[in-house]
C-alpha cells in the first residue's frame, strides 16, 4: 500500500490535517512519504496475532477528585492570542459559516 | 570556574567563597563569547538571571536555607514553558510565545536555587536528530563547527560541552537527550517515563516524551534528576514512585552488575571506530568487575518503524492545537476567505518542513483504512519489544549499546534524506517505547578527515559568514583530524534510575572521557 502512496493522497492528508502544501512540498512529501512507508512495511512480517496494543506504558490509576481550582486569569489566558477581544474575554476568529 | 561541577558551584556559594552573581556573570560572559559561533540559545535572559543571582546572594547573607541547586546556571531547552520567557520549540508558530505559567520541571528547578540564563535552540517541537530543523538555523557542534550537535536537544548539549552552563533540561522523545549528550560528550539522562513530570513541556508524543538532564558528570545528573523528580498532580503520567537517594547511589561500586550486551542488535550499520570505543568501554567495566551477559532484544530491529510510526501519530494529534487562534502565529490577511483557510495557511507558514512532514504521516497512519496496518500494528509491536526488555532484565541489572551508530555528521549531510536521518536514532528510541530510563556517558573519539575550509585564511572564514560553516579559531582538530565524541548508553529497569548513575560514575572513574573539553 506504501507504493501506492500518490500526491492526492497528500493532499487528501494535509487536507485533514488543516496544511496547506505547496506544489513542491506535495510531490516532494509523496515521494519521502512513500520511502517511509515502505520501510515501515517490515513491521507486517512480525506475528502479532493475540497480542495486545501498548498505547501508554503508564500503569498507574492517578484520579483525584474534580474540584474547582484557581486557573489562568482572563486576561493572561488572552496575552498570547493573534487577535484577542479583551474586552469581550474573547478569541476572535475569522468567519466560520462561509 | 568554567570547569566546575554545578556541585562545586553551589558547594562555592553555600561556603561563600564565591557569589551567585559572580558565577552567574562569568557563564553569561562566556555564552556571550562562545554562542555567535554555536548558535545554542534561542534567548539568553541577562537580567532575569542576574536579578535571580542577586536574590541568592541575599538569602545566604541572610542565614536562609539554599537549594541543593543554590545559583548554579542551567540553560532550558526552548520547548519547556518559563513563565514571561519566550518559549518558542524553534518554531515560527511560537515566534512570539511569552508562556503565562513554568514548566514543573522549571518551577522544581528554581525552587531548588537554580539560576536559569536563558532556553536553548532545538530542532522544532523536538523533531529531529541533527537540530537542523530549528527555525533559528542549527547548533554546531563545539568539537567541530560544521558538524551537528545531534539533536533535538543540541543546544543544550553544546551548551553543557562548550562550558556555557554546567548544567542543562533537555527532552526526549526518542533520544533527544541521549543523541546529542553523545554527540558532544556530555552525559545526558532520560529518565523512567513518568519520573518526570511533563507539564508545561510542548508535548511532541505524549506516551514517549520525558523531561531530563544534561550534565558533564553523572554526578551532577543525579543531582538535578533529585529534584525535577517526583509525582506532580498536573501531570496524570507522572508516577507516585518515591525517589531514592540519587547521589547516595553513586558508589563507585560494579562489582558482580551484569550487564547485558544486545550483540544480535549492535551489528551491521556501526560505525567501526564507535564500535571500538564501545568495546574498550564494556571492557573498562569487565575488568571493574562487571559480567557482561549476551543478551536477545529480537524485536528492536523493529523498534525504527515502530517508533516514526507511533511518534508521528501522536504527534499529528498534539500539534492539531496550533490554529493560529489562542497564541503563536496567525497568517494575515485571510479574515475574509473563513476560519479553515486561516487554519491551514497558518500552519503552513508556521511550520517548518519536517514537522509537516510528521503531521502528515502521522495523519496518515490514523486515518481509516490504514489505522490497523500501520498505527495498531506498531502498538502491538512495542508490547513485543517490551517484553523483550521484561526478558533481558531478568538475566542482567542494565543493557549497554553505542548511543549513536555513527559519530557526529556534517551539517546538510543527511537532510534530503529523512528516512537516513531516522535511521541514526536506532540505539535510543527503544528506551522511549518501553518507557525505560537510559544514558549517554562519554566513552572515547573518534577521528574525521577535517573540512576543507580549515585551510582558509581566517578572514576568508569570517567572510563567509556563520551560514557557511566556518571552523573555531584554535579549535581542537586544527592543523589535524576532526575529534569527535562517542557515547556508551546504558538502559535500565523501570525507575531504577539509581544503577544506571551508579555504573555512569563508576566509569567516569575510570576513564577521562568526560573531563576532555572542546576547544572554542
Amino acid at each position: 500500500m506504501a507504493s501506492s502512496l500518490t500526491v492526492a493522497d497528500v493532499e487528501r492528508i494535509a487536507a485533514l490535517a488543516h496544511l496547506e502544501l505547496t506544489a513542491e512540498e506535495k510531490a516532494l512529501f509523496t515521494r519521502q512519504l512513500a520511502d517511509i512507508l515502505a520501510y515501515a512495511e517490515q513491521v507486517q512480517a512480525v506475528d502479532t496475532s493475540g497480542v495486545p496494543a501498548t498505547a501508554h506504558v503508564h500503569a498507574e490509576r492517578s484520579e483525584r477528585e474534580d474540584e474547582p481550582r484557581p486557573s489562568l486569569p482572563r486576561e493572561e489566558a488572552l496575552a498570547n492570542a493573534p487577535d484577542p477581544a479583551p474586552d469581550a474575554g474573547l478569541f476572535r476568529v475569522p468567519r466560520v459559516i462561509t | 570556574m568554567l570547569d566546575a561541577s554545578a556541585r562545586a558551584i553551589r558547594d562555592e556559594i553555600a561556603a561563600g567563597r564565591t557569589s551567585a552573581v559572580d558565577v552567574c556573570r562569568t557563564f553569561l560572559g562566556r555564552i556571550e563569547a562562545v554562542n555567535p559561533l554555536l548558535n545554542a540559545f534561542n534567548l539568553v535572559d541577562r537580567d532575569r538571571a542576574l536579578a535571580r543571582a542577586a536574590d541568592i546572594d541575599r538569602r545566604r547573607a541572610a542565614g536562609g536555607p539554599l537549594g541543593p541547586l543554590a545559583g548554579v546556571p542551567v540553560a532550558v531547552k526552548d520547548n519547556l514553558c518559563v513563565r514571561g520567557m519566550r518559549t518558542t520549540a524553534s518554531s515560527r508558530i511560537l515566534e512570539r510565545f511569552v508562556p503565562p505559567y513554568d514548566a514543573t520541571a522549571v518551577e522544581r528547578l528554581e525552587a531548588a536555587g537554580a539560576v536559569i540564563v536563558g532556553k536553548t535552540n532545538c530542532d522544532e517541537f523536538a523533531m529531529g536528530s541533527s537540530n537542523e530543523n530549528s527555525a533559528f538555523g542549527p547548533v554546531r557542534n563545539p568539537w567541530a563547527t560544521d558538524r551537528t550537535p545531534g539533536g533535538s536537544s543540541g543546544g543544550s548539549a553544546a551548551a553543557v560541552a562548550a562550558r556555557c552552563v554546567p548544567l542543562a533540561l533537555g527532552s526526549d522523545t526518542g533520544g533527544s537527550i541521549r543523541q546529542p549528550a553523545a554527540f558532544c560528550g556530555v552525559v545526558g539522562l532520560k529518565p523512567t517515563y513518568g519520573r518526570v513530570s511533563r507539564y508545561g513541556l510542548l508535548a511532541f508524543a505524549s506516551s514517549l516524551d520525558q523531561i531530563g538532564p544534561i550534565a558533564r558528570t553523572a554526578a551532577d545528573a543525579a543531582l538535578a534528576l533529585a529534584v525535577l523528580a517526583g509525582a506532580d498532580p498536573a501531570d496524570a503520567t507522572s508516577s507516585q514512585e518515591p525517589v531514592p537517594h540519587l547521589t547516595a547511589a553513586l558508589t563507585g561500586d560494579v562489582t558482580g552488575l551484569r550487564i547485558g550486551v544486545p550483540r544480535g542488535f549492535v551489528t551491521e550499520g556501526v560505525d567501526e571506530a564507535v564500535r571500538r570505543a564501545f568495546e574498550t568501554a564494556l571492557d573498562t567495566l569487565r575488568r571493574a568487575g562487571a559480567a557482561l551477559v549476551d543478551v536477545a532484544l529480537p524485536h528492536a530491529k523493529y523498534a525504527i518503524p515502530v517508533y516514526y510510526l507511533i511518534a508521528t501519530a501522536e504527534a499529528s494529534s498534539n500539534l492539531a492545537r496550533y490554529d493560529g487562534v489562542r497564541y503563536g502565529y496567525r497568517a494575515r490577511g485571510e479574515t475574509e476567505r473563513g476560519v479553515r483557510e486561516m487554519y491551514s495557511r497558518t500552519r503552513d507558514q508556521g511550520f517548518g518542513a519536517e514537522v509537516k512532514r510528521r503531521i502528515v504521516l502521522g495523519t496518515y497512519v490514523l486515518s481509516a483504512g490504514y489505522y490497523d496496518a500501520y498505527y495498531l500494528k506498531a502498538q502491538q509491536v512495542r508490547t513485543l519489544l517490551r517484553s523483550d526488555y521484561q526478558q533481558a532484565f531478568e538475566q542482567v541489572d542494565v543493557l549497554a549499546m553505542p548511543t549513536s551508530p555513527i559519530p557526529p555528521f556534517r551539517l546538510g549531510e543527511k537532510t534530503a534524506d529523512p528516512l537516513q536521518m531516522y535511521l541514526a536514532d536506532v540505539f535510543t528510541v527503544s528506551a522511549n517505547l518501553a518507557g525505560l530510563p537510559a544514558i549517554s556517558v562519554p566513552c572515547g573519539f573518534v577521528e574525521r578527515p577535517a573540512s576543507a575550509l580549515r585551510s582558509e585564511s581566517p578572514s576568508a572564514k569570517l567572510r563567509r559568514g556563520l551560514a557557511e560553516a566556518p571552523r573555531a579559531e584554535g579549535s581542537a582538530s586544527e592543523g589535524g583530524p576532526d575529534r569527535l565524541p562517542v557515547g556508551l548508553q546504558l538502559t535500565g529497569r523501570v525507575f531504577d534510575e539509581s544503577t544506571l548513575l551508579r555504573v555512569a560514575d563508576a566509569y567516569e572513574r575510570l576513564t577521562d572521557w568526560h573531563t576532555q573539553v572542546p576547544l572554542l
